[in-house]
């Protein structure tokens, strides 16, 4: 196992406004092994999908940048797959010819027309999607087409897993499938991930570790936290587990105290002068 | 009570809920049908009680009934000149089988008949001028629209040229189509009568600019996500074109065709008027120029003909548009 698989070395970036450029990342620095599972927390706003976006290639980072495998990389491509949070999946091809697209722009060269029809069903075997191949993403529902999108990025078999927020559109109970479907997966193929989400308990669930976002402007990282919890993970028996629970309680904390949420802000800060004790101010948010 | 009354009651029964079905689907026809003729029979009315009031030089401006007879005439005028057509064939075939019969060796010829084109032929003359002018802005307004959807540089450089050129009235290019057709159109035997196509490029003009300024704007408005999926698979431009563009902008690209095709043929009579190409506009000049009693319910009918044309060649497109889309639960309308 590599050491440094991936590495995000000194990145931030700004964006041009009309005023003045807008500093949205300072310094961010991780190393992530093959085969993590990495999520990004913090509140809205505060860059994660920035992050996500520069190692997807999609935004280019002012200073510093990402390297894979030894390798910096710009631009996109297909080693970097990217889940997206809207499936992105093509309206007008069926759930076959969407998985066919990415197959081809990847295998084309390297495979035979029977062993790429032969990979496309296996791919959408692995997320049980197998028996809608034929339906066009309007057929089928929010969660069917958030699989379908997960069947074409493992069908590129990426270096390197992408996902912004995957889960965030879907209701509770058709998360936790998907979620029980990603984790088996991921232990089944050993795929380096990383994954936004706001959700902390899918966080702790599914992460090896949690990177803790501090908000932005210039958001960094906060805090990185490890999560030793053995593998394969069972949502019911670690609901009761105590050492979930103290993880969850950490990003918790985090959120909530050291980074508190800026669009509640104000109401806080009212809240506070009026009644709240002092020692609450001591862990003020850091980025304010 | 015994199984066989109680069957034949159920057989009265689903008959007499048969005969309710039909009832129900009739009345559906009915109320649907309704008002569409109840507004064609006001305007009808309206119409025979305004034009009875208007007296013109060349008589009483026609009613629905004087516009009846006219268009009758028109098809009895249409089949008496096909039947001497007929005639005219039939009679140089007999000329020619009785030359031959006295020399074997002797040339024949069949001549074409050259008799006065028929209302009919020049509904014909002006769909199909209409098509070519279309098919020719069709031809160029989707590569351009697609090349200026895709390119902000491309769209600064074109745009000034789309807005100054679009509200460009027929009637003013026409003199100079014509006289450049003239100019580069020079053949000793010409495929294309000139009067053809100075009227369809007139049409390819004024047509050209819904389907243009549709198609950027929905090249312009893929979704961005299907834009990033595009970059993350590296997609080349001929297939990003295909798979994602065209598929994106197919709706609004249908919408300016629609539009175009409309302008097309809403430009067209008046360039036939004015090029003297052989189709409904010449035909509306010629009964103007002509001025017998008859004229102005003849125009009229090719009003009404014109009418009925831009609507079924919307329907047409709409059909097509159908077809093409992938999005088969779309509202089309």
């Amino acid at each position: 196992m590599q050491k440094n698989y991936l590495e995000i070395s000194q990145v931030g970036i700004e964006f041009p406004t009309e005023a003045e450029p807008f500093r949205a990342l300072q310094n961010v620095n991780l190393s992530i092994q093959q085969g993590e599972f990495i999520s990004l927390i913090g509140h809205s706003g505060c860059g994660k999908s920035t992050v996500l976006n520069i190692i997807a290639g999609l935004y280019q980072a002012t200073e510093g940048g990402i390297i894979l495998e030894g390798r910096e990389v710009d631009e996109p491509g297909p080693d970097r797959a990217v889940v997206f949070q809207n499936h992105a999946l093509l309206p007008w091809l069926t759930v076959y010819q969407n998985v066919e697209l990415a197959v081809k722009c990847v295998f084309k060269k390297t495979k035979t027309k029977a062993e790429i029809r032969e990979w496309i069903e296996h791919n959408l075997k692995l997320v049980h999607m197998d028996h809608a191949m034929h339906k066009r993403p309007g057929e089928i529902s929010g969660g069917m087409k958030q699989r379908v999108g997960i069947a074409r990025c493992l069908a590129m078999q990426p270096k390197v897993l992408l996902m912004d927020e995957p889960f965030g559109a879907l209701d509770a109970l058709t998360r936790a499938h998907l979620q029980d479907s990603l984790m088996e997966i991921q232990h089944r193929l050993g795929n380096t991930v990383v994954m936004i989400t706001h959700d902390v308990d899918e966080a702790v669930l599914l992460s090896d570790r949690i990177v803790m976002m501090t908000n932005g402007p210039a958001a960094s990282i906060g805090e990185v936290l490890d999560i030793n919890l053995q593998r394969p993970r069972d949502r019911l028996s670690l609901a009761e587990d105590p050492a979930f629970n103290a993880y969850r309680q950490q990003v918790l904390r985090f959120l909530y105290e050291k980074q508190k949420n800026p669009a509640a802000k104000p109401k806080q800060v009212e809240s506070a002068s009026k009644s709240e004790p002092k020692t609450d101010k001591v862990s003020a948010p850091e980025a304010a | 009570m015994s199984t066989a009354t109680i069957t034949s009651k159920i057989a009265k029964l689903q008959s007499l809920i048969t005969v309710a079905n039909l009832l129900s689907a009739l009345e559906k026809t009915v109320k649907a049908a309704v008002l569409p003729l109840t507004g064609i029979v006001m305007f009808l009315f309206l119409w025979q009680a305004t034009a009875s009031n208007i007296v013109t030089s060349l008589g009483q401006f026609p009613g629905p009934g004087d516009v009846w007879n006219q268009s009758k005439i028109l098809i009895e005028e249409h089949h008496a000149e096909r039947e001497k057509a007929d005639a005219f064939y039939v009679r140089q075939e007999v000329r020619n089988a009785k030359k031959l019969a006295k020399n074997p060796d002797a040339k024949v010829k069949i001549r074409p008949y050259t008799g006065k084109a028929t209302y009919f032929d020049q509904i014909f003359t002006s769909l199909y001028t209409v098509a070519f002018g279309f098919l020719i802005a069709t031809l160029i307004a989707i590569p351009l629209g697609i090349a200026c959807g895709l390119s902000e540089k491309v769209y600064s450089a074109v745009n000034p040229i789309i807005q100054t050129f679009k509200p460009v009235s027929p009637l003013a290019w026409l003199p100079l189509v014509t006289m450049v057709v003239s100019a580069l159109y020079v053949s000793d035997d010409p495929y294309f009568e000139k009067a053809f196509l100075t009227s369809a490029f007139t049409v390819a003009l004024c047509c050209l600019w819904p389907t243009v300024v549709n198609t950027i704007v929905g090249v312009a408005s893929i979704d961005r996500d299907l834009i990033d999926v595009s970059r993350v698979l590296r997609l080349s431009w001929p297939v990003y074109i295909k798979t994602i563009v065209i598929p994106s902008a197919i709706p609004l690209i249908f919408t300016g065709l629609r539009l175009s095709l409309a302008t097309g043929w809403m430009v067209l009579i008046a360039a036939e008027m004015l090029a003297q190409n052989p189709g409904l506009g010449k035909f509306i000049w010629d009964e103007f120029q002509n001025g017998s009693s008859s004229s102005l319910g003849r125009i009229m009918v090719a009003v009404i003909t014109i009418g009925i044309i831009g609507f079924i060649l919307d329907r047409l497109m709409l059909a097509l548009q159908k077809r093409v889309s992938w999005d088969k639960q779309a509202i089309f309308r």
